[in-house]
């Protein structure tokens, strides 16, 4: 039975993908899972998989070339199996091309936020990004099928569904969607497999969905936003008067800047201790930041928030965003949970992804669902400046460079190691005292790194 | 309260209206001297007078007009047909003229009539006198419909649409007349246009109107037995109909079935799956389904006959088909 190969939505915003390189000849045998191609999508390099066993007969995109999500791009079948009908209707994008996924598996929250700047955890971007984009039985002509089922004679009852293919009611989709349920975890109950209201209820007694079995299990495994993970908040008169108000003032997010600058001396000591105890024990002056950042936003839930147009919601878990300059422009990954990881996990995890982001490696849940953004740009030299705020985000912090000045301590003057920062504020949010109190946390624990383990 | 059967109630609810409003009087066939084809009219020409009490000819274009005039000049016609398969006759009147009347003279002319008959089929009357005809009527902008499936409904609802200053089609039913029910001494009045949840339960709604109102009540009944608690929403008023009360009854059970009398193909169960997707499709735990006359006309012959109808068996295996219980 023939599989089409399409050009996968592979990343949550992808409208067309270039073709790098095939991993798979004409001719080779390939395996349900295993990768087909690498494909350049608008944010990284992905792996295009293959949905289902056989030869790869055909492969209808050349090197280099780019396509729109939906177009054909090969064709799995059996050595001897007739393709002709299939590859003579390529070259032009299935039916529902450009839409991410036509039967869309994740119960996604756009339509409840009716915002486009919605936040989306890694497990809804990499659902989106692994659903081909069409691949039913009544794709394929019968010439080719044999008008056999896809799934193999299974009872007509409660067969499983087409891998990829989830069947659920509106209702199962809708309060999936109401308790961040991934339905891709899911079991269904109803006739051919369809998720309905029992199952759902049953996934979230279970605790949790299971998470998605997707060829590509994230190392991090970031866990899908759950009730109990933040609280939303309907907006106050008076919360919606200064949006509007200020949004009129300046662009769609009003947004104000604080700037303060902080005393390293204790940092620089306290990295001076640790590097004496040997090289792997090494932290730089951004890991602490980014420590510290993270433990001073656990403890302001006000300021690790989204704007998500007619409510706030506030987050419990800091999942710390890291702009990334790359050759081909700004990424930001995120490092899930950075309050709850040690420095050390926080320094290995900022390297490596942003060595991966460089090299275009990232997957879209490493850079998707972050709740709060760090910008650094203090290897540049730049004493301070601001950045412009990653929506929906409440705010992001803008990292100058850290460097010995001349400043007046106890009416003497002395030389210490300083680093300024620019807090951009999204006032719809976050007003100035807000922010304000949180830059003194961060004062708190940049200048006592000691408060960093408490 | 007193038990009375269905015809008693529809006689009553004339009788109360004529003796309160002297423009009201009933025409048709047998209405008099035969005391009424099925006896809902018992007593009204000794009352009442052959002046408004009026037998007519086998002629229903003929007094539905005559019916359509009298409410023009401000008299509230009740047309009694024999059967609602004779009034295709007279389909003229009430659509051409009763129906538009209002519409088309700008508002110079109400058109307060009733028109009444049993619906549908009652035992071996073939195809020609067994059919539903409410999806045609409730077509019709300009007509009222309604359907009563219970004693005290029937009452109720006659009177409030002997009031009407709008043509309201009544459909009743010969199984119907003998089924008694509570209904009380004192007037009441039943508004059009409100359903009623006869039945409360969280697993399945039934929509349903007329005598199948009986049917879904019975198989409520049943599945009680199983622990399948159903809400039965009677329509009571096909148009206009009660939206509400079908939205809110479905967003409750998250599971819908619709049972009527008549035929598949544009019926009204068709109207009403089309307002439970518009208003509940995100409520929805499963597709609703619809159980019907079969898509035939009604045999004669009396096996063929109940394998044609909407019954009992074809309402509880319709809520299992939608549980998902088979």
């Amino acid at each position: 039975m023939a599989t089409k190969v399409f050009m996968e939505a592979l990343s949550p915003t992808m409208e067309e993908g270039r073709l790098v390189k095939w991993l798979k000849n004409e001719g080779d045998a390939v395996k349900s899972g295993e990768a087909l191609a690498e494909v350049e999508t608008d944010k990284a390099i992905m792996e295009l998989v293959a949905r289902g066993d056989g030869v790869l007969r055909k492969r209808l995109i050349n090197e280099g070339d780019s396509a729109p999500v939906g177009t054909l791009a090969g064709v799995i079948a059996t050595a001897d199996e007739n393709i002709d009908a299939l590859v003579a209707g390529a070259g032009s994008p299935a039916p529902a091309a450009g839409a991410p996924a036509p039967e869309k598996v994740v119960a996604g929250q756009q339509e409840t936020a009716g915002a486009s700047s919605v936040p989306r955890s890694g497990e809804e971007a990499q659902a989106e990004a692994s659903t081909p984009p069409q691949q039913k039985v009544a794709d394929i002509p019968p010439a080719i099928s044999g008008g056999a089922p896809r799934t193999p004679a299974a009872p007509a009852g409660n067969a499983a569904p087409a891998k990829g293919d989830v069947r659920s009611s509106p209702l199962a989709r809708r309060l999936a969607s109401e308790r961040g349920l991934d339905l891709n975890g899911v079991q269904g109950s109803g006739p051919n497999g369809r998720i309905i209201k029992r199952d759902i209820e049953a996934a979230a007694a279970a605790g949790a969905a299971t998470p998605r079995a997707a060829a590509a299990a994230a190392p991090s495994a970031p866990v899908i936003p759950r009730e109990g993970d933040f609280h939303d908040e309907p907006l106050s008169s008076i919360r919606k008067t200064i949006a509007r108000r200020l949004g009129e003032s300046i662009g769609p997010i009003p947004t104000f800047y604080l700037t303060a600058e902080f005393d390293l001396t204790r940092v620089m000591e306290m990295r001076k201790a640790m590097a004496e105890l040997g090289d792997e024990f090494k932290v730089s002056v951004n890991d602490v930041l980014l420590k510290a950042t993270a433990v001073a936003l656990s403890q302001h839930p006000e300021v690790n928030a989204h704007w998500l147009g007619d409510k706030i919601r506030y987050h419990n878990r800091v999942h710390l965003g890291m702009a990334v300059a790359t050759a081909d422009g700004l990424i930001v990954p995120v490092i899930w949970d950075a309050d709850r990881k040690r420095m050390s996990e926080i320094s290995r995890e900022a390297k490596e992804l942003a060595k991966r982001a460089r090299e275009r490696k990232l997957k879209p849940e490493e850079f998707t669902g972050s709740t709060f953004s760090v910008s650094n740009l203090g290897m540049f030299g730049i004493d301070q400046f601001t950045a412009i705020i990653n929506p929906p985000e409440a705010g992001i912090l803008a990292i100058g460079t850290s460097e010995e000045k001349l400043v007046v301590v106890n009416g003497e003057s002395v030389v210490r190691n300083r680093v300024r920062v620019t807090m951009s504020c999204d006032h719809r949010i976050i007003d100035g005292a807000v922010g304000a109190k949180f830059l003194q946390t961060l004062r708190r624990l940049i200048e006592n790194p000691l408060m960093l383990v408490y | 309260m007193p038990v009375i059967t269905y015809r008693d109630a529809l006689g009553a609810a004339i009788r109360e209206e004529m003796q309160r409003d002297d423009r009201v009087f009933l025409m048709g066939e047998e209405v008099a001297v035969y005391q009424g084809a099925y006896k809902v009219s018992k007593g009204f020409l000794q009352e009442f007078g052959e002046m408004r009490v009026v037998d007519t000819p086998i002629t229903e274009l003929g007094f539905a007009g005559v019916g359509v005039g009298a409410a023009m000049v401000g008299l509230r016609p009740v047309i009694e047909f024999m059967t609602w398969n004779f009034a295709l006759l007279a389909l003229d009147q009430v659509v051409n003229a009763a129906a538009k009347m209002l519409y088309m003279s700008g508002g110079q002319y109400k058109m307060p009539i009733v028109f009444r008959g049993p619906n549908g089929a009652a035992l071996q009357l073939s195809a020609q006198h067994s059919q539903a005809w409410e999806s045609w009527l409730s077509h019709i902008p300009g007509l009222k419909v309604i359907a009563p499936g219970t004693p005290y409904d029937a009452k109720g609802l006659l009177k409030s649409a002997i009031r009407d200053d709008n043509p309201v089609c009544v459909l009743e039913g010969e199984m119907l007349y003998n089924t008694k029910g509570e209904v009380p001494d004192e007037e009441y009045l039943i508004p059009l246009g409100k359903a009623e949840l006869k039945r409360e339960g969280e697993h399945c709604s039934i929509i349903t109107h007329g005598k199948m109102v009986l049917v879904a009540m019975q198989c409520a009944d049943q599945l009680a037995k199983e622990g399948i608690n159903i809400d039965v929403v009677d329509l009571r008023t096909i148009r206009p109909m009660d939206v509400e009360a079908i939205g809110e009854s479905v967003k409750k059970t998250n599971r819908a079935v619709v049972l009527e009398e008549g035929w598949e193909m544009c019926g009204v169960g068709a109207q009403v799956v089309d307002f439970i997707q518009r208003d509940c499709f995100d409520y929805l735990d499963a597709p609703v389904v619809r159980v019907h006359q079969a898509d035939t006309p009604m045999p004669y012959a009396k096996g063929l006959e109940k394998a044609a109808k909407p019954d009992l068996p074809k309402a509880i295996a319709a809520v299992r088909k939608v549980m998902y219980l088979d």
